[in-house]
């Protein structure tokens, strides 16, 4: 359902951008064939009083690719990004970043590293405008340290300038530039799901976790959000996303993990997965 | 009158910063601190305490600041990591164990004897013509600043309704609020005479008046509520009146504080710190309006919508919420050496649970998250304050410690009505109400 159609000005300038603003973004072709894996968690467990919602999981990512995650409903996907970004702490486990062991680090701190999840839900600041909510999203600002703000007042508006520049032209790719002065919270919950996607990429990150990007999103927009999901990922930047629309995930992806009742079931290209009658199993029942 | 005037403008500045400081924690960052008279307390004795002992005024206040951030730190640290109603818990018994420690440890705070006698700043101070000139200007040129801000404000306001719809409310608006003071200013005369004259029994005339007031505030409730339903542009035009009522008082209020500031030497210690309290919360205001407004202070409202998304763009927001907690308590620090200076002694009972309930009034009356709007807030508490203490007494036919009681229960009544007719507060916005989360 999704084409690699040639896309509008709007998404090349933002990948420009990406690449000029930041030099530290790993990007594919500079990247050597046989690259270690961006992202590796092994044996991951987290139980919730008597469930066991993830159970010896293991998940890997490579670099400058789109990677996704299904199995039916609570099987664990979500449990397993909030262990990966450490919302939650496991209760065993490893997970490795870009090299380094990151299964200590605060939220925050993984988030800085360059590691960005999204809510299944989407959450969104309400009381701040749509464009507010995409410049807190940017990363190392000046501005945001208490002294700069009295003592680098000038370098701080240089770089909130270029901020929300950046901040509109993502806007203007997800079809949020109309409602950029609105308040957050007067966002449809569509509308919603696309600012949380924005904002993340607003953070220029090396990989994305994505929570059901879809869900409860238009058709078209489905399509369109593809499209640029498939654009950032071609100028460097690495997705790990949660679907349940396998149209989706077979546009999308190059390579597909199986969750069911918290354990690995099977992985392989989305072709390979499809076919898997494991996979068919869990998903339709016994 | 000068004096009184001088004492008014200086508690409506001591609240007003003292409100800043919790609604930069509360307005702007979500944090519930039911013990905000914890940081004026601490401030307060220590600017006392330090001065005693011949440390300069400024140092003594800055320090008294520095201890009061330095509680919330340590508030900050042991509770933060936790879930915010905690925050608010500890906050209470902080507050109140700061001031059981000020009655108790007689050694240090003399306790219940308070401290009296200790340095007040400008006190001995005889300045020249110029530099009185130099004062009144200083003054009048915060209060242009605030009266410009003002009116960009009130023109935003009235941009957003044709001329014709706002010139009819508000008449109507100046009908409403005239008739309204001249019903609560005629039934007060008849209360005050009904009391001088001694015939009803003082329980048929307090419930009478009680009655009266409820009937009153139903009656005008229940009016602007029709109003604003049938008439466009019916608030906009209560809140043009309401301000510009305001804004002539402030009028004349300044012209006794800068009178006051010209007969500098009729009274140097109470003129000296109503020019540095009305200076210090121009510099309170400017200082906070430009932090909120900076990416600092949009991590700070990110934290107040929903924490975990904060998180989850790399924000630090314990840390940030730390520092919320300490610049709010040393901005409450300050507000108690002025308020040491004002009261010119200093007791355990001054720091009473009573004055966070005012600070809180203050924050929701201008609306939470407005800056403007709590110094506003201040003004409107602080003339609420000194009509009722003058004019009550003579009214209702209750004793000095039940008419404070009494006066407490109208800002509850005042509040509620607040609350129904404009739940974000004067100056909130009212958009927010109806966000989603
Ligand atoms: N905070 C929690 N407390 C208790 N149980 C939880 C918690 N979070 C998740 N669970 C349980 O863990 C299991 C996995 O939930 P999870 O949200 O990870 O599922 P999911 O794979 O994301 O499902 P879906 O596709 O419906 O979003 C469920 O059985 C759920 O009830
Ligand atoms: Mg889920």
């Amino acid at each position: 359902m999704v084409d690699n159609a040639p896309l509008d000005g709007k998404g090349e300038k933002v990948a420009a951008r990406i690449q000029s603003m930041d030099e530290t973004l790993p990007s594919v072709a500079s990247t050597p064939a046989p690259a270690p894996s961006l992202l590796v968690a092994q044996g991951l467990c987290k139980s919730f009083g008597g469930i066991r919602a993830v159970e010896n999981a293991s998940i890997e990512v490579r670099p400058g690719s789109i990677t996704g995650l299904i199995g039916p409903n609570g099987a664990g996907k979500t449990t397993l990004f909030n262990l990966l970004s450490n919302f939650i702490r496991a209760d065993t486990g490893t997970v490795v970043f870009d090299g380094e062991p990151i299964q200590h680090l605060p939220p925050h701190q993984i988030a800085q590293q360059g590691l960005v999840r999204t809510f299944q839900v989407a959450r969104v600041l309400s009381r701040l405008s749509v464009m507010e909510n995409m410049l807190l999203a940017a990363q190392r600002q000046t501005g945001e340290n208490f002294w700069n703000v009295w003592l680098k007042p000038r370098q701080s508006a240089r770089e909130e300038r270029q901020q929300r520049e950046y901040a509109s032209e993502i806007l203007e790719s997800v079809g949020l530039t109309p409602m950029a002065q609105a308040y957050a919270g007067a966002l449809s919950g569509g509308q919603r799901k696309l600012l949380e996607i924005a904002r993340a990429m607003m953070v220029r990150p090396k990989l994305i976790l994505l929570d059901e990007p879809a869900a409860g999103v238009n058709p078209t927009l489905i399509n369109q959000i593809c499209e640029h999901i498939q654009y950032w990922n071609r100028e460097g930047m690495t997705f790990l996303i949660i679907e349940h629309n396998m149209d989706v995930i077979m546009s999308l992806c190059d390579r597909v993990w199986v969750l069911a009742e918290g354990r690995n079931l099977a992985t392989g290209t989305p072709a390979e997965v499809q076919r898997d009658p494991q996979v068919l199993e869990a998903y339709l029942g016994q | 009158m000068q004096g009184f005037i001088v004492s008014l403008v200086i508690f409506t500045s001591i609240f007003a910063i003292f409100g800043l400081g919790l609604n930069l924690q509360w307005g702007f960052t979500g944090l519930i601190n039911f013990g905000h008279v914890a940081f004026m307390a601490v401030g307060a004795y220590a600017t006392v305490l330090l001065s005693l002992n011949g440390v300069p005024l400024i140092l003594a206040a800055l320090v008294g600041g520095g201890l009061a951030a330095l509680l919330g730190l340590l508030i900050g640290l042991s509770t933060l990591r936790l879930r915010a109603d905690y925050l608010a818990i500890v906050t209470i018994g902080v507050s109140e164990m700061v001031r059981l420690v000020a009655l108790n440890e007689e050694w240090l705070t003399r306790g219940s004897f308070g401290i009296q006698r200790f340095p007040l700043p400008l006190a001995n101070f005889s300045p020249t013509l110029l530099t009185r000139l130099v004062m009144i200007l200083l003054v009048a040129g915060v209060v242009a600043l605030g009266y410009w801000r003002l009116w960009k404000w009130l023109r935003q306001q009235v941009k957003q309704a044709p001329q014709s719809v706002l010139t009819r409310a508000s008449l109507a608006a100046l009908g409403y609020l005239t008739s309204l003071s001249l019903l609560l200013y005629g039934g007060g005369v008849a209360a005050r005479q009904l009391k001088a004259a001694n015939v009803l029994p003082p329980w048929l005339l307090g419930v009478g008046l009680l009655g009266g007031l409820a009937a009153i505030i139903g009656l005008y409730v229940w009016l602007a509520q029709r109003m604003s339903s049938k008439m466009s542009g019916w608030s906009t035009g209560l809140l043009l009146v309401f301000t510009g009522v305001l804004a002539l008082l402030g009028f004349w209020i300044l012209g006794y504080a800068l009178s006051a500031i010209y007969n500098y030497d009729s009274n140097p210690s109470k003129t000296g710190l109503m020019v540095i309290s009305v200076l210090l919360v121009a510099l309170t205001y400017w200082g906070l309006e430009r932090l909120v407004n900076s990416p600092w202070g949009r991590i700070l409202k990110a934290i107040r919508e929903d924490e975990e998304v904060a998180k989850a763009l790399g924000k630090n927001v314990f840390w940030y919420k730390l520092q919320s907690l300490m610049l709010g308590g040393l901005i409450a620090g300050i507000a108690g050496a002025l308020y040491a200076w004002q009261l010119t002694t200093v007791y355990p009972d001054n720091f009473q649970p009573l004055v966070t309930f005012n600070g809180w009034t203050i924050v929701v009356l201008g609306g939470a998250g407005s800056n403007a709007g709590t110094l506003l807030g201040s003004a409107i508490f602080w003339a609420y304050q000194t009509v009722t203490r003058f004019i009550l007494g003579d009214i209702v036919p209750l004793d000095d410690a039940r008419l404070g009681a009494f006066r407490i229960m109208v800002i509850g009544l005042l509040l509620m009505v607040l609350m129904i007719w404009r739940p974000q507060g004067i100056l909130g916005r009212k958009e927010e109400l109806t966000l989603g989360r």
